[in-house]
């Protein structure tokens, strides 16, 4: 089978411009480029999600997708965990195609064993959290280390109660998912994709399903681990001040689009495109911009 | 009536050896349909068509041809390739395969039915397609599906009757013998009716059982234990069956 051959060398170097390139003027940490999209189309029929979509994240950068709903910042993650394909373009981890590789011009899925490879080295975590009910806590953590990386079951559970500690559920190993919280299941499956020792954490909304007054907590633990980790953090997020505080950039999405690439700081005391301001108006409140 | 009473008590010991074979053959029937529906369920259920295509066909064919005409293919065909199988194995094959046919869509149909978010957790941790099948998905659908393979169980128990026609003495075959001792409704209504119905009735309670283990497995509602304990252990039970304003 033919190797993964530099995919840089398929790639035009003229279609690494417009938001990559602006990219990699904020970067704050590593510079080698663990995610980077080129050219990705996503379209579900004659929908198109995303279009020609040019971006990278740096190795260990936190990086948030910030837009209306509908702009496809859910598909991007979904993309790098490999929930969804792209239907033209490519994804690189680490340099290495995620899904397809280009060959001669032609896009080639690799295959299933290549995939599971690279998606090793992603976890995410979901709005519903997504904890399976027939498995206790301590087992919905463990089971992937073990069945998965080969660890052995002391070596899981131990690496699960320290976790367990870490999202302040000690007391709760062996306690049912359903008998959880909404918070605490979120706590939960962060633990569980942390157990994968994964090198790209993907967090989708992890917010959005909690009452207002248990998000704190759930913030408060990802503050935590964005500042004890080097993991790369890709995040969308409706919690704008998290976004602030945790995030080296920010990217502003609308129709499949970057708008707009900035420093957090930036992107939310002086945001430059129209679209930006308007989206951040709406869900700051008016006369918020630049203020907070 | 007497004279019935008396004839149905001389040929207890008969029907008695009537219903064992009832019995077994519901017993080992719903065995055999449990597992080919879970195999034909994963075959049917399968992104890869290769598996999908026979899948189908094999399920289709057995719902579509009628369980008598399956009893005599096996029973007087099959001889003819030099296949004799003893009148035992014909009905539990016969009832296992067209019942496992009709099962495996329930199966088909719960796995489909764990939610989407379930799937994905299972891709995010990286699990092989067996992998989570075996840990996650079957043991979910399973919760899902029991209500209505405890339907078809029962369906299978009175349609164990049909095998007599190959010769097979089961319950009905002995109802059929005692109606030239007593009257046929009582033969029939009587006794058939009530034999079948309390076979029925502890294969529903089985099932239900099962039932209640596999949900209180997903932490959904009490443990089997506290089911079939008398007296009430959940509160909330005795305070949400007062509702209603």
């Amino acid at each position: 089978m033919p190797t993964p051959t530099d995919p840089g060398a398929t790639t035009p170097g003229d279609r690494a411009g417009g938001a990559t390139a602006a990219a990699a003027g904020h970067a704050t940490r590593g510079t080698a480029p663990i995610i980077e999209f080129r050219d990705v189309e996503k379209r579900f029929g004659d929908n198109v999600v995303l279009k020609d979509l040019n971006f990278h994240v740096n190795k260990g950068e936190r990086v948030t997708l910030i837009g209306p709903s509908g702009s496809g910042k859910t598909t991007i993650l979904r993309l790098v965990m490999t929930l969804e394909e792209a239907t033209d373009g490519m994804i690189l981890i680490d340099g290495d195609p995620l899904t397809h590789r280009i060959e001669g011009g032609k896009r080639v899925r690799l295959s299933n064993k290549e995939i599971k490879k690279t998606r090793t080295r992603i976890g995410m975590v979901f709005q519903q959290f997504n904890l399976f009910p027939n498995m206790t806590v301590i087992q919905n953590i463990t089971e992937s280390p073990i069945h998965v990386l080969g660890q052995s079951k002391d070596e899981a559970r131990a690496k699960a109660k320290d976790l367990l500690h870490k999202v302040g559920l000690d007391d709760k190993a062996d306690a049912h998912p359903s008998s959880l919280s909404g918070g605490q299941q979120q706590r939960v499956a962060i633990a569980r994709a942390l157990a994968m020792d994964p090198e790209i954490l993907l967090l989708d909304e992890v917010t959005s399903a909690l009452d207002p007054e248990i998000v704190d907590e759930v913030l408060g633990i990802l503050r935590n681990i964005a500042d004890t980790t080097d993991i790369t953090m890709l995040i969308v997020t409706h919690e704008m001040q998290f976004a602030r505080d945790v995030s080296d950039r920010v990217l502003m999405f609308d129709g499949g689009a970057i708008v707009e690439d900035a420093d957090p700081h930036t992107m939310f005391t002086a945001p430059t495109h129209d679209r930006t301001k308007k989206f951040l108006r709406a869900v700051l409140g008016e006369g918020q911009i630049g203020t907070r | 009536m007497l004279d019935n009473l008396q004839a149905t008590a001389e040929a207890w010991p008969f029907l008695a050896q009537g219903l064992w074979v009832t019995i077994q053959l519901t017993v080992m029937g719903s065995a055999l349909s449990l597992v080919l529906a879970v195999v034909l369920g994963l075959m049917a259920g399968a992104s890869n068509k290769a598996l999908a295509i026979p899948g189908r066909i094999i399920i289709e064919f057995f719902r579509g041809t009628s369980l008598v005409v399956q009893l005599f293919f096996i029973f007087f065909v099959l001889p003819q390739f030099g296949v004799e199988l003893p009148g035992m194995v014909v009905g539990v094959l016969a009832l296992g395969l067209n019942y496992g046919a009709y099962s495996a869509e329930v199966v088909r149909g719960s796995i489909a039915s764990v939610p989407q978010g379930q799937w994905e957790a299972t891709t995010a941790l990286s699990m092989s397609p067996v992998h989570r099948m075996r840990r996650v998905i079957f043991p979910q659908a399973w919760a899902l599906m029991i209500p209505s393979l405890a339907t078809l169980m029962v369906h299978l128990l009175k349609g164990t009757a049909i095998v007599s026609v190959i010769l097979l003495r089961d319950f009905t075959f002995y109802l059929d013998q005692l109606t030239r001792q007593t009257d046929t409704f009582w033969a029939y209504a009587a006794v058939g009716l009530v034999g079948y119905f309390l076979l029925a009735l502890i294969l529903t309670l089985f099932m239900n059982a099962l039932e209640a283990r596999a949900k209180h497995r997903l932490g959904r509602g009490p443990s089997l234990r506290e089911v079939l304990s008398p007296t009430p252990t959940n509160k909330n039970s005795l305070s949400t069956a007062g509702g209603g304003v």
